[in-house]
């Protein structure tokens, strides 16, 4: 019988020959992702960790990102609990303030490769769907249990696979494509279920594919899967880590999927989510004049190196309107550090941007650029929910990059012109 | 008894402001919080035995569990159309009782009765009966240790 992605790597995690939808498996992941969340994780089981240790000090992945550094006396200590529980655990896969963002981490050192089963206590885990890996987010009290015993129950989500053919054409981009498909399907559109990505998948780079499985989770996707191909092997070669190194699962040719659609990445326009939902998705061209108070270029949707690249494309020479903030935040020192060897930093600064250190930055609003009642953000993450940047009288739209960049520079919401590419 | 009733893709903003997810983990810390966004009143008035109805995509958005521990702490039942999946996964895991079905959401109006009997899989409003499918026994099986970290202990324990 043939196989979806999801069938074939529960089975082959959970030790079955096959696994039908909807079957319960008993898995043991190859890596548990915890953040700033890691304090309040394993303070759940302070008792068992002194009694029984972590399973395995290879497992747990931690990366100190949602608040970096730390805001107050309480993040801090946070901070410093995490620090000494990787310590005493001698924990192997320990990433501190100023390493990035954990979904640019994961894949940047190797860790999320095709083939491997990893899960988060964060939603945008499905990051990883982007190098063929089966990933997606739990919560707290799931993986202070899987610290503990390494194993956990997973449902054989059925699967949606969505065609695409052609490439996307200037300004428009990955970010408009899935925002599209978010838009299309809606907001539940894909709960408790898997999603592949067919077709001309060639056509997408490295960082698309991140972009585009990061945001699975806000139509509720379990997972966001892309075939391994050239673009997978050049991105892991350039780690130094080669096919051996992994082992990539794809669907059967005649795998069963619950729908199929279709996009054409020719026709793709330019879009932003308005507030306060992901999927109240709009042409930017029909949009109103709507004055914005901040512009926000990074995340785990769009904070890499070609986002960084693109806006810096736009906005070298010109000036950030007056009256708005452009807060860029590239994803990871690694990016950074690229980011200024091609002199991107300084176009950006020239331009009027502030540069936030590697890390959440503003997205879940708690530091570095919280709302005030009344202002409009534009921004490339990937959630404009009431109240996410800090203020429940704010509101967020969502878009690509170079419409954050191009809107910068007008003070309104706008596509960039033909002579900003 | 309180009815609370809300619509739909109530998110995790919502339920929880992310401004506070690094400096609240435990029910004191987040009860006050408890839908601060959504409805103001919610966390003094809420009380226990109350039950929440809302419509699809219930607790879509963050994993983020402190909802799920705050309503759990204050004996709250939910009844929704549906609920996103990192949400449905984290009330198991608190073995916090919350149920899909559709039809009994959309029959409910403002003032009737409603019961809820899990173990028989019915939930009453008036004198209507709905089904809701049973959960399967992986499933009962934590909710009977009284959530995940217990049926952990158990595990380790019989190791």
């Amino acid at each position: 019988m043939p196989q979806t992605f999801a069938q074939k790597i529960l089975a082959v995690k959970s030790g079955r020959s096959s696994v039908q939808t909807g079957q319960i498996v008993t898995v043991k992941p190859d890596h548990l992702l915890m953040h700033d969340n890691t304090a309040a994780i394993i303070q759940k089981i302070e008792d068992e960790l002194k009694s029984c240790g972590v399973s395995d000090p290879d497992f747990p992945i931690v990366v100190l990102d949602h608040i970096s550094p730390a805001c107050s006396e309480k993040t801090a200590a946070n901070h410093q609990k995490i620090r000494s529980f990787v310590q005493t655990h001698r924990l192997n896969n320990f990433f501190d303030v100023g390493e990035g963002i954990c979904h640019q981490v994961l894949p940047e050192r190797g860790i999320a490769r095709p083939g491997r089963l990893i899960l988060g206590s964060d939603s945008h885990t499905c990051t990883y769907g982007a190098v063929g890996a089966f990933s997606t987010g739990i919560d707290r009290t799931e993986a202070a249990a899987l610290l503990l015993t390494g194993e956990t129950w997973l449902k054989v989500p059925e699967t949606i696979r969505i065609d695409l053919t052609g490439s996307l054409v200037r300004p428009a981009s990955a970010k408009d494509l899935v925002l599209q498909i978010i838009g299309d399907m809606g907001a539940d559109g894909a709960n408790y279920l898997a999603l592949e990505f067919h077709g001309d998948i060639e056509n997408l780079t490295m960082d698309e594919r991140f972009t585009i499985a990061n945001l699975g989770v806000e139509m509720g996707a379990k997972i966001a899967v892309f075939p391994m191909d050239h673009t997978t092997q050049t991105f892991f070669n350039s780690m130094h880590i080669n096919a051996r190194d992994f082992e990539p699962v794809w669907a059967d040719r005649d795998a069963v999927y619950k729908k199929v659609f279709k996009y054409d990445l020719s026709k793709i326009q330019p879009v932003a989510a308005l507030p306060h939902r992901v999927d109240n998705v709009k042409p930017v061209a029909d949009l109103p004049d709507i004055k914005i108070d901040q512009c926000f270029i990074g995340t785990c949707a769009n904070g890499r190196l070609s986002d960084l690249r693109e806006a810096a494309r736009i906005l070298k020479g010109r000036k950030v309107s007056s009256g708005v903030r452009l807060l860029v935040l590239p994803a990871s020192r690694t990016i950074l550090i690229e980011a200024v060897k091609e002199g991107l930093i300084n176009i950006l600064l020239e331009s009027g941007a502030v540069i936030l250190p590697p890390g959440c930055g503003p997205c879940l609003g708690a530091h570095q650029g919280v709302l005030a009642p009344g202002e409009i953000c534009l921004s490339t993450s990937n959630r404009n929910f009431r109240g996410r940047m800090g203020c429940r009288d704010a509101e967020i739209y969502l878009a690509s990059p170079a419409v954050t960049a191009a809107s910068a520079i007008t003070g309104n919401i706008t596509c960039p012109e033909k002579g900003d590419l | 008894m309180t009815i609370w009733q809300f619509g739909d893709h109530v998110n995790t903003d919502m339920l929880f402001p992310g401004k506070y997810t690094y400096t609240c983990s435990t029910a004191e810390e987040i009860i006050p919080h408890l839908l601060e966004d959504l409805d103001p009143e919610f966390a003094q008035k809420a009380k226990p035995g109350d039950i929440l109805l809302a419509g699809k995509n219930f607790g879509c958005g963050s994993s983020r569990e402190q909802p799920v521990l705050g309503l759990k702490a204050l004996d709250i039942s939910l009844v929704v159309e549906s609920a996103s999946r990192i949400f449905y996964r984290a009330a198991i895991n608190q073995g916090l009782l919350l149920i899909e079905c559709p039809e009994a959401v959309r029959a409910y109006r403002k003032g009737d009765d409603v019961k809820i009997q899990p173990a028989k899989g019915q939930i009453q409003i008036n004198k209507t009966i709905f089904g809701f499918p049973k959960f399967p026994p992986e499933i009962c099986a934590i909710h009977k240790a009284g959530g995940l970290l217990n049926y952990t202990r158990q595990i380790i324990k019989n190791r």
